[in-house]
């Protein structure tokens, strides 16, 4: 459990909030009047399938989109209607995303694609980039890759490097779309095992969209949509079953 | 992203991709290399002229006909026009009407074929008094120039233009031989040194005293005054003078023919000013043409930049969802796009700009056909060339990078 002072203001705060798109001449609501609040410290699972409004709903937890209407309020800061820029400030500053695909820039080494976040926020010089590189690889356990590239990693190693870029900036919140997506059985452990000891240890704020249900399980809370709604908002009790259902070793957290 | 970390990302973007980038950079080297190229062959033809024609000496007024005259005299069938006689250039010598005007050096002209022995020429003749080699900055090499004399006595004498003493004797000593030009027979009293490479160049020519000229080759008629000169070389007093002389020679020759306050001019007066401001106005032209030429060029090298900067960014869509969605502004990705091409064009800038110094530079002297190429380099081109290289980077790169900026980044994340 973790032992970090929760702050006054929750991490994450939607009121009413929906998200329509035209498709030709229909109107699709993707998110159909969510309220939905996560407290710092939280670790949560939406899941839902397809369509359901959960890549919308990440994609605007994740300041890549704006709610057609209602409010989103994250660390306090009313994100709804702020400009491009004051976007990708917030996203540069308050939040850590972690693909599916791992989206690691394919030429650059492992050290290169975590110090990335930090060069589009002018305070890092050089030096400072890539010790904070080296130590957000050292605590996704890849103190051995800081020179490879991509290609030259594994699946569980690339989203571990995924990972490290989600921390370097040791944001509040880290967001993950289903980060076990292209991954064997194992590596998915390693990596939701990394997630959890991020939660635990960290304090992290963690919010995972994912449609394997065992991963869910594995979180402290899971939030289930469907047709851009909440059908279900329970908290998991007992966490320690699917987890070592997912054949875990704890190398991945050392 | 500051300016350094920009550069440096879009220096490994460039750098990942070589071979495309050096085709592209290509585009932009051949554009620079032919402008600077180009440049310094129109630049160096430009200097050549103007100092062949400076070495005639920039004190030297010419007097010719006017325009008025010259049709008049084309339609009569004859050579010479009436015009300008030689009283006109006896006239200019008066101090006290031209206190500006230093030598005055009329002549004639006549052609025909001069002959020794069983050799012959065809040489373009010039009648002259003692004034004109001054005049002409001309040398004797040897023997002695046409004198007052000469001109007094209509001798039958002559001196040779290098050429023509080659033709006609070739290691011979030519003076005191008696050759044959047309039909009349001319004692051969000196030879002028060879003047190559200079504009006007007397080499083939053959100079008489220029009554021998008026009355013995052009059958001319009347009294010496009368004599009909087709040109006037007037020397300044000194280079300052020029305009002054200029004024002074206007005034007289206007005097002495009559001409009305709202009668233009039936001369000429052409100073080696004008001439020069007329070559360098005409070898601008072609400098411009030639750069012109260049210059589409770049504009085409440019275009090829547009198209694979636009290529990159579909290709780079993921690349760029990503680095929007870890916090970079539309700004971010702007510059760096932009910075991307101003990058290639100003790299093939630069090595455009070695290349064309180094044409340039060993061309210098080349000779194509017999004619010496020269060449000059001008710092300030190689800069200009640099500036619209980059401004072609900017121009050709601002569209990709505007449309890479504009991608929405879900859908950028997306792409596959």
């Amino acid at each position: 459990m973790t032992t970090n002072v929760v702050n006054s203001a929750p991490v994450i705060e939607l009121t009413e909030v929906t998200r329509e798109f035209q498709i030709g001449t229909h109107v699709v609501r993707a998110l159909d009047g969510i309220n939905l609040t996560i407290e710092q410290g939280e670790m949560v699972a939406i899941i839902g399938p397809s369509g359901s409004g959960k890549s919308t709903l990440m994609n605007t937890l994740g300041c890549l989109d704006q709610p057609s209407s209602g409010s989103f309020v994250l660390n306090g800061q009313d994100v709804s209607g702020l400009s491009d820029n004051q976007l990708a400030e917030t996203r540069s500053r308050q939040l850590g995303f972690v693909f599916q695909s791992y989206n690691l820039l394919p030429r650059e080494t492992a050290l290169s694609n975590v110090e990335l976040p930090l060069k589009y926020s002018g305070e890092y010089s050089g030096k400072d980039r890539r010790a904070a590189a080296r130590t957000a690889l050292d605590r996704v356990g890849l103190s051995e890759r800081y020179d490879h590239r991509p290609m030259q990693m594994s699946g569980g190693e690339q989203q571990r490097v995924g990972i490290a870029r989600a921390l370097v900036k040791n944001p509040e919140l880290i967001l993950a779309d289903e980060p076990t997506g292209n991954l064997d059985t194992k590596s998915s452990g390693e990596v939701i095992e990394m997630l959890r000891s991020l939660n635990e240890v960290d304090g992290k704020t963690i919010v995972v969209v994912t449609h394997d249900p065992e991963v869910a399980e594995a979180m402290k809370r899971v939030i289930a949509f469907r047709d851009g709604r909440i059908v279900e908002d329970r908290l998991v009790t007992n966490r320690a079953t699917p987890i070592t259902n997912l054949n875990v070793e704890t190398e991945a957290s050392e | 992203m500051n300016a350094a970390l920009l550069l440096s990302t879009a220096l490994s973007s460039i750098g990942a991709n070589k071979l495309r980038a050096g085709l592209t950079l290509l585009g932009i080297v051949i554009g620079v290399s032919s402008v600077i190229a180009m440049m310094a062959v129109g630049r160096g033809a430009q200097v050549s002229v103007t100092s062949r024609i400076s070495d005639l000496g920039t004190d030297l007024i010419t007097v010719r006909p006017g325009a008025q005259a010259l049709r008049f005299a084309f339609f009569g069938g004859g050579g010479n026009s009436d015009v300008l006689s030689l009283a006109d250039a006896l006239a200019l010598q008066d101090d006290i009407f031209a206190p500006g005007v230093r030598l005055v050096a009329p002549e004639n002209s006549f052609s025909g074929a001069a002959a020794f022995g069983s050799q012959n020429t065809f040489v373009s003749g010039v009648g002259v008094t003692a004034e004109y080699l001054e005049a002409r900055n001309l040398k004797i090499a040897s023997g002695r120039n046409i004198s007052n004399a000469d001109v007094q006595n209509t001798s039958n004498v002559v001196v040779l233009g290098s050429e023509t003493s080659e033709t006609l004797f070739a290691q011979r000593n030519p003076i005191g031989a008696t050759i044959k030009i047309s039909v009349r027979e001319f004692t051969v009293v000196g030879v002028m040194e060879s003047q190559e490479g200079t504009i006007f160049n007397p080499d083939g020519s053959v100079l008489i005293p220029i009554t021998t000229a008026h009355y013995r080759m052009n059958n001319g008629k009347g009294l010496v005054d009368s004599i009909s000169v087709s040109s006037i070389s007037v020397l300044a007093t000194s280079e300052s003078t020029v305009d002054d002389a200029r004024t002074d020679i206007s005034t007289v020759l206007r005097l002495r023919h009559e001409l009305g306050v709202d009668e233009d001019d039936d001369f000429l007066i052409t100073t080696q000013q004008d001439t020069i401001e007329t070559l360098e106005g005409t070898q601008g032209t072609f400098v411009i043409l030639l750069g012109s030429i260049a210059g589409i060029s770049l504009l085409v090298g440019g275009i090829g930049v547009m198209n694979i900067m636009l290529v990159s960014v579909t290709e780079r869509t993921r690349e760029i969802g990503i680095r929007r969605a870890v916090g970079a502004k539309r700004r971010d990705i702007l510059l760096q796009f932009v910075a991307e091409a101003v990058l290639m064009t100003f790299g093939g800038g630069i090595l455009g700009v070695l290349i064309g110094w180094t044409v340039a530079y060993f061309g210098d002297g080349a000779s194509v056909d017999g004619d010496i190429i020269e060449t000059v380099i001008e710092t300030h081109i190689a800069f200009i060339a640099l500036a619209v290289s980059v401004a072609v980077g900017l121009f050709f790169g601002i569209y990709p990078a505007v449309r890479a900026a504009s991608l929405n980044p879900i859908e950028a994340l997306r792409h596959e």
